[in-house]
């Protein structure tokens, strides 16, 4: 385990642009003759179509088209399932949805698209789109995962042989469990619960679409993390043309957080409509329609055990869990439900597990992934597990932590949910953080505190992330003047990759950093990419453009070898240089690279241009990463009024080799500021009739600069074997960690004075209520 | 959701009764009401109506279910504000006689949707007890402007 030595950070190439309102956002694009589009959402959360009355919309002022699902029919334009199903991470069938772009005559939740209006102007569309007349039957609503599962819940979906249970997912050994269970000389059981969360991306959602008549052909400017996703679902399964006819651009985009990792209906409606009305169409969200329409995260309710000796040797957990859906199985619902039971042995040596959970289909919006996708799910359930143990048994948690650890002499580390851990120094982790945080001193700080009337608690977090999924592919390019562009498969909407990725180029080639420009977001300059999620792009998008570089240097070495008069086999590259062993002779690449251009000489046998493109995979079929890392938490309670501060946090990240550190803490604090989030403050709800509470930052709570602690951040290099760069991702991280820290160190405070149990998020008044039942509970006692 | 209130009239509840059940006094009484008519068996009306930042139009009907003349009445109703929501529910209210005038109490149980239940959801309760009150206030004007243009 070493600390980085990085050079001094100088900012990222990306600040120019956005520090000065450069930047260009979907929203900031105007295009000539441009139209709106307002769409007509259902208010009712389960309900029959009897009819839809656009005639009023239709004659209002400057409306070009009011459209309905009828017409979607009618146009032959098709449904979108999901992504992907369980089954191909080898998880059970279960049941998918096909959801249609326009619902036609059976509403499920509220915000289901029924109608869209396109008019001349913004106001226009939505004052149509109110007009527009729609005949709701209602039917019975259900909201919650385990009362849809019950005989006589209202079915969403009449064709699920399974009711409203999507599939149930089952992993570990259930009689070794058992047979642990029965063993072990402590069990406790608690219910845990990671309540509905709003992804909230700075840039709401937006799109336009375009239809040029000439070609037939589309493109769709969109605020997405993976262009050529989008481009695949809505060609293929919308509008049923080939690729090629569809473009798709994806510009800056302020936030993702997995929101935009899939396409939206609007994004295939504003192209319907752009052709319907032979004008571009445009759509923004207002903040009322994200936390409306927008896909959701976590929602998961678990019923957790374990057991372990007093020695504090665990011996086996057990979980069954219950995914709330929402109405669809959407986009890409699957890994939130896998990563929330393959990662609950964390950073542990846990003998036996026996986890399953139920996907269920209820009428709230879809759930999809949000920043860590089931991961922060599972290091709640096993963290606070953790706590609870120690509690019990009077073990210090950290020592209870340190005696489970895996060792790293034992990497790599198979747990029995079939992850394979690479490389990493869980316990050297959890005992450097003990030192940095003062672990020891905290009593002092704990009676300090009580003698400001305050009760202060701690927790100790360990953390473990699976990271870089999928394949990707990057380019590197010369142009004919020696400049040249990375050509990106990798999505940056805020990670900094045109700083990071052009930095390393710079370093390799020796070449000036103003001569990279930084390429992505365009399915028409872009072969093909894979977007970036899931913390995925330093491993593979960095691997796959360290592979280009090797392969534009080959290339390069065949024209040094005739430019130079050498054998080839002689012709090495170093320091920007193309060099034969043992002689003087040498040549710059940019040099190189201007004669693959020449109208004329060796370009003629070799073949025109120089680039080179490089490939690198992960997980499934090869091999992905595992960031992990420790949170050291304290807080202060107001036991008079609930009030919580965050007092300290200390977050040490094994990142693998560290590419750009200040990125890098940048990642952990956003994502720290979101596990906060979520912790303390976020949680959409909606009422027994389906209605969403939520629906607006007046009522779901966002952290502010005031909530948040100083973070105190260390990354610490245990270099990854997986990949030939050594690094592991770093997007996910502090979101993972930061709930469950925050949480433990606030039961801690309270947990002398009888509060044994608090779900998130932990409200003022949630903690408040608590204090006040457990100080009557004391009174009655 | 749940709305219940009660308050005093000060006429004898007989006239309070016929009150209750005169479009022309209705129209009069209830804030931002726009428009009533008789229908068979109710009313059809249109109410213009600020629920914290949701501001809309509201045209609904109200059937009247049960009347007990001049004790218990019955009602439901539905209303839609287009984008801004819809509102049903049902009504029981009852007459007793009080010290002073009748007692009218009104317990509702409300369904509501669309923006109004998202964004104004925390409000109902405390916004249509202040119309509730703006209501019973005007019928005791009414009532006793009348009374005295009897006398």
């Amino acid at each position: 385990m070493t600390k980085p030595s990085q050079p001094p950070f100088t900012g990222r190439t990306e600040d120019r642009r956005f520090l000065t309102g450069a930047g260009r956002f979907v929203d900031d694009i105007e295009l000539g003759r441009q139209a709106y589009m307002a769409l007509v959402l259902s208010t009712h959360a389960h309900a029959e179509i009897r009819g839809i009355d656009t005639t009023t919309a239709a004659a209002m002022p400057g409306v070009l088209a009011v459209l309905t699902g009828a017409d979607v029919l009618a146009d032959g334009l098709g449904p979108v399932p999901p992504f992907f199903m369980p089954k191909l991470w080898g998880g059970p069938d279960g049941y998918g949805t096909l959801r249609p772009i326009l619902v036609t005559d059976h509403v499920r939740c509220v915000g289901d698209r029924v109608a869209i209006v396109i008019a001349e102007t913004r106001d226009e569309a939505r004052l149509a789109a109110e007009a527009v007349d729609i005949d709701y039957a209602p039917l019975p609503v259900v909201t919650g995962a385990r009362a849809a599962l019950a005989d006589d819940a209202p079915r969403l979906w009449a064709d699920c042989p399974t009711g409203n249970l999507s599939c149930t997912l089952r992993l570990g050994d259930a009689a070794a469990t058992a047979q642990a269970f029965a063993q072990a000389e402590v069990t406790l059981k608690r219910r845990l619960i990671s309540p509905r969360v709003a992804p909230s991306s700075l840039e709401p959602r937006a799109c336009i679409g375009v239809h040029d008549a000439a070609e037939d052909r589309f493109t769709l400017y969109t605020s997405s993390q993976d262009p050529h996703g989008f481009r695949a679902v809505i060609a293929r399964n919308v509008l049923k043309i080939a690729e090629s006819r569809l473009r798709v651009v994806s510009p800056d985009v302020g936030g993702g957080f997995g929101l935009k990792a899939h396409m939206h209906p609007e994004d295939a409606l504003v192209l319907w409509a752009a052709r319907r009305v032979g004008r571009p169409v445009k759509w923004t969200a207002t903040r009322s329609e994200a936390l409306l329409t927008d896909t959701q995260g976590r929602g998961q309710e678990v019923e957790a055990e374990i057991a372990l000796d007093r020695d504090g040797t665990v011996r086996g957990v057990r979980v069954e869990a219950w995914h709330n859906l929402g109405a669809y199985f959407w986009g890409t619902a699957t890994p939130p439900i896998f990563f929330s039971l393959q990662l609950i042995p964390n950073t542990y040596t846990i003998p036996a597990v026996d986890l399953t959970t139920h996907a269920v289909f209820t009428n709230t919006a879809p759930m999809s992934v949000y920043r860590g996708a089931g991961r922060p799910e599972a290091t709640f359930v096993i963290e606070r597990l953790m706590d609870e143990a120690a509690a019990e048994i009077g073990m210090d948690p950290a020592e209870l932590r340190l005696r489970n650890t895996i060792a790293p002499e034992a990497m790599p580390f198979t747990t029995p949910t079939g992850m394979t851990y690479d490389s990493g120094d869980f316990g050297g982790m959890i005992r450097i953080a003990l030192d940095r945080g003062d672990w020891a001193g905290f009593a002092a700080r704990r009676d300090a505190a009580k003698g400001r009337g305050r009760l202060r608690g701690r927790s100790i977090t360990s953390y473990v992330e699976v990271a870089g999924v999928m394949n990707e592919r990057m380019e590197i390019r010369f142009d004919p003047d020696g400049a040249l562009s990375i050509i990106a498969g990798t999505h940056s909407h805020g990670q900094g990759h045109a700083t990071v990725f052009s930095q390393m180029v710079a370093d390799w080639l020796s070449v000036p950093l103003d001569s990279i420009r930084y390429v992505q977001g365009d399915t028409d300059t872009v072969l093909i990419g894979r977007g970036t999620f899931a913390a995925r792009s330093s491993m593979l998008g960095g691997t796959a453009l360290m592979r280009a570089k090797d392969a534009l240097i080959e290339r390069a070495k065949d024209m040094a070898a005739i430019v130079l008069e050498a054998d080839r086999a002689a012709v090495e590259f170093s320091d920007g240089m193309l060099r034969v062993t043992g002689t003087n002779k040498a040549i710059p690449l940019t040099e190189v690279a201007k004669l693959y251009y020449l109208p004329a000489g060796p370009a003629n046998a070799l073949g025109i241009g120089l680039s080179g493109a490089g490939t690198a995979a992960g997980k499934p079929g090869a091999a992905p990463n595992y960031p992990n890392g420790v949170i050291l938490c304290e807080v202060e309670v107001d036991p008079e009024t609930g009030a919580i501060v965050v007092d300290r946090m200390l977050a040490l990240d094994d990142v693998g080799r560290v590419l750009n550190s200040t990125i890098c803490e940048g990642q952990i604090h956003g994502g720290i500021a979101q596990g906060l989030g979520q912790a303390l403050l976020e949680e959409v709800t909606y009422d027994e009739d389906g209605q969403l509470t939520s629906g607006s930052f007046m009522d779901y709570g966002l952290p502010r600069a005031g909530h948040m602690p100083h973070i105190e951040s260390h990354l610490l290099e245990v270099p990854c074997t997986t990949n030939p760069l050594g690094v592991k991702g770093i997007g996910e991280s502090g979101a993972i960690g930061a709930p469950v820290a925050i949480v433990n160190a606030i039961l801690d405070a309270v947990r002398p004075l009888g509060v044994g149990s608090l779900d998130m998020p932990v409200t003022q008044v949630r903690l408040w209520s608590a204090l006040r039942a457990a100080e009557e509970m004391r009174g009655a006692a | 959701m749940k709305l219940e209130g009660s308050f005093t009239v000060a006429r004898p509840a007989s006239e309070v009764w016929a009150a209750l059940n005169d479009p022309a006094v209705l129209g009069a009484a209830i804030p931002g009401c726009e428009r009533i008519e008789q229908t068979e068996g109710g009313y059809d009306a249109t109410v213009a109506l600020k629920i914290g930042p949701v501001k809309a139009r509201f045209s609904g009907q109200v059937t009247i279910a049960e009347a007990y003349s001049p004790e218990r009445l019955v009602l439901t109703g539905e209303g839609s504000g287009g984008v801004a929501g819809f509102a049903r529910g049902a009504a029981t209210v009852v007459l007793t006689p009080a010290p002073g005038g009748t007692e009218v109490s009104y317990e509702a149980e409300v369904t509501i949707g669309g923006k109004l239940a998202q964004i104004g959801t925390r409000l109902i309760a405390s916004t249509s007890r202040k119309l509730a009150e703006q209501f019973f206030a005007s019928l005791n004007a009414q009532l006793s402007t009348r009374t005295e243009a009897s006398t």
